[in-house]
């Protein structure tokens, strides 16, 4: 039989996927055009992007000015299509479309979580409209309330203690990276069918999982014809495929305003599209449709829309992540598993927003980096890296084996295939406030409890440390093992209970449609703390650690008598205590069931909220004081890394990926002076 | 063949071509007002390594240091003369570009057995970073505690020996910034063959602490690191 070829594709090669299929890598892999070169091509800003990126900068000044909100909505709840076409500029605005029908008006986004909503707003000075709030509290049951609900008292009691510490139950998950480039390449109409489609093939007997699916595809039927609404309030027609590369970016673009519409999520990353554009961006500059000064433009101009993508959040919120971060990552680069490299010139123009906009954290651009990526590129990161210190790196040859080549990264190290994987974000556990509970029994050693006015108990009483002499290593890895076992229960069920909650009060519809139907999830945990826990374990067992006990007989603080190796230094006697930690609690995480049949992963991460972790954290032995800032993700504890930056890096290198699949970041500053001389 | 170590850095990107492991080694004849390693200047808390041992180290990040390589630096390498001469072998036996970072102030034309041993130690060296760190020998002697005479002629000594060199000139402000200071500096670079460059070392504060921890008094207090200006200066006469 014949398919139907649509006029966007026109001069591409076809294939799988346009032979009635949604397949996206096909099409990157059969059309692209791997870019070696250096970046003398690239061009500077058009007068345009000047003008428009000060009318942002002049706004964001004012914004800081106004106490760091510039204006939110109180009263009309965020939909897709709850508001009318926004603008900055409307006549120099290349690509379209705002949260909300005024520039830097926040959004109100209570599905999350009402009392989230209420006091972001209160605390920026607004108040939340009565009936809203009455909605909200009376008739429609949002994320937060369900999961209250379920809550078990020792879930909660974790929570007050900060053992598990930022867990989604008060806000939105995020992590879930839509495939965007779909509505660029199908059109909505293509996408729709193929979802009525899936969902006819969902018949028979009605069991809770598949009355599940078949409700979840049409809420994402629904939320796809939604999306084609707002885009024509934009006056675009997306129910057909992209023509040219301005309206390949402004479809993509829809599709991520859509889910940034309908989604407050820790991370709202993009995904990995700049090869997918550069097949867009090569066909019109081969039939001259455009230059490359307006090619960059057309980035130039989505990035600055990545760039003031804004939440209304509390101030904890934004203590926790140390800012107002909204992770908006974009992959770049890597290596095709045919071995071309998939760097286009898209890849050099997104990179170039830096020079042409000047630095900025948001969108997080993330290289993928291979040995193999073409030298032109790599000198070229390099050299934006000395000079912006805005990107990120993650290993394209670690991740390839195991994702192929057409994945992205969500928030800062989650590898995920685009469309094909989604995953359930589980903050951390507190390793190293664990190994303080296994000392004490499971009471904490700062947290009261409310009634006794006694240390806190929250697991229940395991056999504690009893005796003065120094710790004995044997017996301290039998009980930290024993309450790991505890946490690794308590933290799996409680995420069960909030990723439930989530599906049910605050699903992702439009991101979810952005997906196959049948979609890969993962159930994300993760740790923090791993450091300062591996370095207490080495001084137990290299040194003498004799415990201090307050009044109350808990072990509060440490003496320490000898000295003892250190993470971070490459020696095998601590890295392997480094290893056994990220193993075992790992394996103790896998033993449960987990939500939707996910495949438990964990991540070895922090970039921010190590501090807030270390706030509620006790004197711990390797000789941290209570309160200190743990070390960020897999980084060594502050300055004992003592043998330079490759013994620190080899140490972290050692942490198997097998074990820490979300990822393990490791946070790394250097002047650019210490990185050489340049003459 | 022991060897007195004070630590290893294994990213060294400052001494020496491309990325290189490190080798501070203790003891130090002389004593720089400037100095950013005054922990470096005895044998106390020396750790004690055989060369198998360090090369070992070393072989770990060995993908690290192929457009790099290894450098001693200290304190004074040439003050371990025989350890040294069994390490460089070692490293070179690896195939490891091997760098000296050194004074040259216990070089002593007369001490023949010595100069047999240093001509032993450059069959496997490839590189010396030698500093000199005033050109007047009077001055040298109140920078860093010793006249100038065996450094001089111990470059002169490695040019006549074809070994590669780059001359290192720490720049300090009322000391050594002179233009007369600079220009005999540069007429004495001019009569060695084998220099491969000259790097300009801006004197800087970091090592302070170094003194605080030490309790040792802060010989330069006061004196303030060069400026841009200045910098580019002194890079211009000592241009080659």
């Amino acid at each position: 039989m014949a398919y139907k070829i649509y006029d966007g594709w026109e001069g591409f090669n076809l294939g799988h996927w346009s032979n009635d299929e949604v397949d996206v890598r096909d099409f990157i892999q059969r059309n692209y055009e791997p870019y070696e070169g250096d970046g003398s091509f690239l061009e500077g800003p058009t007068d345009a992007s000047v003008k428009l990126w000060n009318e942002i900068l002049e706004l964001s000044k004012k914004e800081r000015e106004h106490g760091g909100v510039l204006d939110a909505d109180t009263k009309i709840v965020s939909t897709i299509t709850s508001h009318g076409p926004g603008y900055i500029d409307k006549e120099l605005e290349k690509i379209v479309g705002l949260q909300t029908d005024v520039a830097f008006k926040r959004s109100l986004q209570p599905f999350g979580g009402i009392k989230m909503a209420e006091q972001a707003l209160s605390l920026y000075g607004y108040q939340i409209d009565p009936e809203v709030k009455e909605i909200f509290t009376k008739y429609r049951k949002t994320h937060n309330q369900g999961v209250f609900d379920a809550y078990t008292p020792e879930m909660r009691r974790c929570r007050t203690a900060h053992i598990l510490t930022g867990l989604p139950d008060a806000y939105g998950r995020g992590r879930i990276i839509g495939d965007y480039r779909r509505v660029a390449l199908y059109g909505i109409d293509y996408l729709i069918r193929h979802k009525e489609n899936d969902r006819s093939l969902l018949e028979g007997e009605m069991r809770p999982d598949t009355i599940r699916d078949r409700e979840e595809l049409m809420e994402q039927i629904n939320a796809l014809k939604a999306l084609k609404e707002m885009a024509a309030s934009y006056g675009y027609d997306i129910s057909e495929p992209a023509k040219t590369a301005k309206e390949a970016i402004q479809f993509l673009y829809f599709g991520y305003l859509a889910a940034i519409k309908d989604q407050n999520g820790a991370a709202m990353s993009i995904g990995r599209n700049t090869t997918f554009l550069d097949i867009y961006i090569q066909r019109d500059l081969k039939k001259g449709l455009i230059t490359e000064k307006e090619a960059q433009e057309l980035i130039d101009h989505l990035v600055m829309k990545l760039r003031i993508v804004k939440f209304m959040r509390t101030k904890a919120y934004n203590e926790l992540f140390s800012g107002d971060p909204t992770w908006v990552t974009e992959s770049i680069g890597g290596m095709g598993i045919d071995g071309r490299t998939l760097v286009t010139k898209t890849s050099f123009r997104i990179l170039h927003t830096l020079t042409n906009l000047g630095p900025a954290p948001e969108p997080n651009l993330t290289v993928l980096w291979s040995k193999r990526l073409p030298l032109g590129f790599k000198r070229f990161c390099a050299d934006l890296s000395i000079k912006t210190s805005s990107i990120q790196y993650e290993s394209d040859d670690l991740m390839r084996p195991e994702l192929g080549d057409d994945y992205a990264i969500a928030c800062c190290v989650s590898g995920m295939r685009v469309g094909k994987d989604m995953q359930f974000f589980g903050a951390r556990a507190n390793l190293a406030k664990c190994l303080l509970y296994a000392l004490n029994g499971g009471a904490d050693e700062l947290v009261k409890d409310k009634v006794t006015g006694k240390p806190l108990q929250v697991s229940p009483r395991f056999a504690k440390v009893t005796s003065d002499d120094a710790l004995d290593y044997q017996d301290v890895v039998q009980k930290y093992d024993n309450m790991m076992e505890w946490l690794a229960g308590v933290y799996v069920n409680a995420l069960n209970v909030i990723h439930y909650m989530h599906d049910k009060y605050s699903y992702e519809a439009v991101e979810m449609a952005l997906h196959d139907s049948k979609v890969r999830r993962f159930f994300a945990t993760g740790i923090a703390g791993l450091s300062c826990a591996v370095d207490s374990l080495s001084a137990i067992k290299y040194a003498k650690v004799y415990p201090i006990r307050n009044e109350e007989g808990l072990i509060t603080d440490f003496r320490t008598e000898g000295d003892f190796p250190k993470y971070g230094n490459n020696d095998d006697r601590v890295d392997e205590i480094a290893v056994w930690l990220v193993k075992t609690f790992m394996n103790k995480i896998k033993k449960h069931y987990t939500y939707r049949e996910s495949i438990p992963t964990m991540s070895i991460l922090t970039i921010t909220s190590n501090v807030v972790y270390g706030k509620n954290t006790g004197n711990t032995p390797d000789g941290r004081r209570a309160g200190e800032a743990l070390a960020p993700g897999a980084n060594p504890m502050h300055g004992r890394d003592s043998n330079g930056a490759l013994a620190s890096l080899e140490s972290v290198a050692k942490l198997p990926y097998d074990y820490a699949r979300d990822g393990i970041s490791n946070t790394f500053s250097i002047t650019p002076n210490s990185l050489g001389k340049d003459d | 063949m022991i060897g007195y170590i004070h630590s290893f850095e294994t990213f060294g990107t400052v001494d020496g071509p491309g990325i290189r492991y490190v080798i501070f080694v203790k003891g130090c004849p002389l004593r720089c007002l400037y100095c950013h390693n005054p922990d470096t200047w005895t044998m106390d808390n020396a750790k004690q390594y055989e060369p198998d041992d360090i090369v070992r180290l070393i072989n770990k990040y060995r993908a690290y240091y192929v457009n790099g390589g290894v450098t001693i630096s200290g304190g004074e390498p040439l003050l371990q003369i025989d350890f040294l001469i069994d390490l460089c072998k070692k490293l070179k036996e690896n195939n490891y570009h091997v760098a000296i970072d050194t004074s040259g102030a216990v070089y002593d034309e007369n001490n023949k057995e010595l100069v047999e041993k240093i001509k032993t130690l450059n069959k496997y060296v490839d590189l010396y970073l030698l500093d000199i760190k005033h050109i007047n020998s009077e001055k040298h002697k109140m920078l860093t505690s010793k006249g100038n005479v065996n450094i001089l002629s111990f470059a002169r000594f490695l040019d006549r020996e074809n070994k590669k060199m780059w001359i290192r000139h720490v720049i300090v402000p009322t000391i050594n910034l002179d233009d007369e200071s600079l220009k005999e500096t540069k007429k004495f670079i001019d009569t060695l063959k084998n220099v491969e460059k000259v790097e300009i070392l801006p004197y800087h504060t970091m090592g302070i602490v170094k003194y605080e921890q030490l309790n040792i008094p802060y010989p330069l207090k006061g004196v303030r690191v060069p400026t841009e200006e200045e910098i580019s200066h002194a890079k211009e006469i000592l241009k080659r």
